[in-house]
């Protein structure tokens, strides 16, 4: 067998076999899907800013809601994944990302109780997110309190 | 002579396919070879409640007709030979409960299809069984489950990434002659060439399709222009030009041959990224349209080699690499009106 079939070469010489995914175009579809669910929030906060009486300020909440609501309800109908196919981060990196992963990981386990199925299951891919999130936030809150501290 | 060579067993009764049926998901329906399966679901649950039920309800059904097809009653069958892609064997082991059949339960991945049935002709062959039946499973959203993430998780696959068939696949073999003889079978090592992407089975599997096919030409002293057809299991839009380059290498040109289940149970329109995978692929492919070939006379000896990724997502995470198998069986047309 030649060299580049040989098993430590194997790795190397398969990837001359993958399609390559065109990054350009991932980029663009990733631009405009998570653009247009960027645009869509703000289209809310200017609904619930000006017909609703909240400020700016406090819109944003009910923004955040109501897209975790949209996320949630195309996760049921089984489009959410679709979408995440077609924009890849752009329709992960957002809020509706994030709820898509609890979203999904709670469906998926039905099958197995609300218990044991969906409540120990919903963070499963959320958890690193969360973790991750308050642990870097308190790194950032003690860095933060000592550059104080020394001004 | 019963062994050949190194790993190729010859059946030294004449060993045949007396029926063999295949139910699919809807999604091969949908696919070029979907006039070809017994029955095909319109969705995934199949009316059950779950999707562990959906697959058990497959293969449940894939035996009945298989049972009906070949005429032969449950209790007349000795073993019952199964596998599939869940932990602890679930489907067949669920499935084997409801039999009155003594049972052997078979994990080799996707390879589970050649597996079972090489071992269930070589029972029969050595007459500790009369009639055996050799069934797998798998289903989209149970495997996906199980493997990767939830199904609707909406994270982006990459291109060589396969699609799990829904589907089940079952055959019922005895020494009673029928229209399509099992020949021999190869049974295949384990092989690591070191690729660890869960998301790329096709480059990992190669190489042990390879070994196989090789090997099957050596103990037998054959070559490609032995075969019509030459159908490995799932290696997918990038693991079969891996397998041709690498057998050409060694001089066994299988171009124009080769086929692969994971590339002909969809068509190039249905998001399928690099193919079909998963047990189901194998046995419809082979089970519905081979055969139906073999008995239409187009094609007189084929080598469908079952391509197993022997993948465990806890081992993946603790950085080891995909162990893969393929198990080939040669099934000849027999002329029945001699």
């Amino acid at each position: 067998m030649s060299k580049q079939f040989h098993p430590n070469n194997y790795k190397d010489t398969a990837k001359t076999y993958q399609p390559r995914p065109n990054v350009f175009l991932n980029c663009l579809k990733a631009f405009f899907v998570g653009g247009l669910i960027c645009v869509i929030g703000q289209g809310l906060i200017q609904l619930y800013s000006t017909v609703f009486d909240f400020t700016e300020k406090e819109a944003g909440n009910p923004t955040l809601t109501t897209l975790i609501l949209i996320s949630a309800i195309l996760t049921g109908f089984g489009v959410y994944d679709k979408l995440g196919q077609f924009a890849g981060a752009g329709s992960a990196v957002p809020v509706t990302g994030f709820a898509n992963t609890i979203t999904s990981a709670a469906l998926e386990h039905k099958s197995e109780g609300l218990v044991l199925g969906v409540a120990s299951n919903m963070f499963k891919l959320a958890g690193p997110v969360i973790v991750f999130g308050v642990v870097s936030a308190y790194i950032v809150g003690v860095i933060r309190y000592l550059i104080q501290q020394l001004m | 002579m019963r062994k050949m060579g190194t790993q190729t067993w010859l059946f030294e009764n004449k060993i045949y396919v007396n029926g063999a049926s295949t139910i699919s998901g809807p999604r091969e329906k949908d696919g070029p070879l979907g006039h070809t399966f017994d029955y095909s679901y319109d969705d995934l649950y199949c009316g059950e409640k779950n999707w562990e039920l959906a697959e058990r309800k497959l293969l449940q059904h894939s035996i009945d007709v298989c049972l009906q097809k070949a005429k032969v009653t449950k209790d007349q069958v000795d073993l019952f030979l199964s596998g599939d892609l869940l932990n602890q064997n679930v489907t067949a082991n669920y499935v084997a409960r409801t039999l009155p059949i003594p049972y052997l339960c078979m994990f080799g991945a996707c390879s589970t299809s050649m597996e079972t049935t090489a071992v269930a002709s070589a029972l029969v062959d050595a007459k500790f069984a009369d009639y055996a039946i050799a069934a797998t499973s798998s289903h989209n959203a149970t495997a996906e489950r199980q493997f990767r993430y939830p199904t609707e998780y909406g994270a982006q696959k990459p291109l060589t990434a396969t699609t799990t068939v829904t589907g089940a696949g079952s055959s019922l073999i005895s020494r009673n002659r029928s229209d399509i003889r099992i020949e021999s079978a190869t049974i295949g090592k384990v092989m690591d060439y070191q690729i660890g992407d869960p998301f790329d089975l096709g480059s990992a599997m190669a190489p042990a399709a390879y070994d196989t096919i090789k090997t099957h030409f050596q103990d037998l002293g054959r070559t490609p222009e032995d075969y019509d057809l030459i159908l490995t299991g799932d290696l997918s839009a990038v693991g079969s030009p891996i397998l041709k380059d690498m057998l050409k290498e060694d001089g066994f040109h299988v171009e124009d041959i080769h086929n692969d289940s994971g590339s002909m149970i969809y068509n190039s329109e249905q998001p399928v990224l690099a193919g079909g995978s998963g047990c189901a692929c194998s046995s419809l492919v082979t089970y519905g349209y081979v055969f139906n070939q073999l008995r239409k006379g187009m094609f007189n000896r084929v080598f469908i080699v079952a391509t197993g990724a022997l993948m465990s997502p806890v081992m993946i995470q603790q950085n080891e690499t995909i162990p893969t198998i393929a198990h080939g069986v040669v099934f000849m047309r027999e002329e029945m009106s001699e």
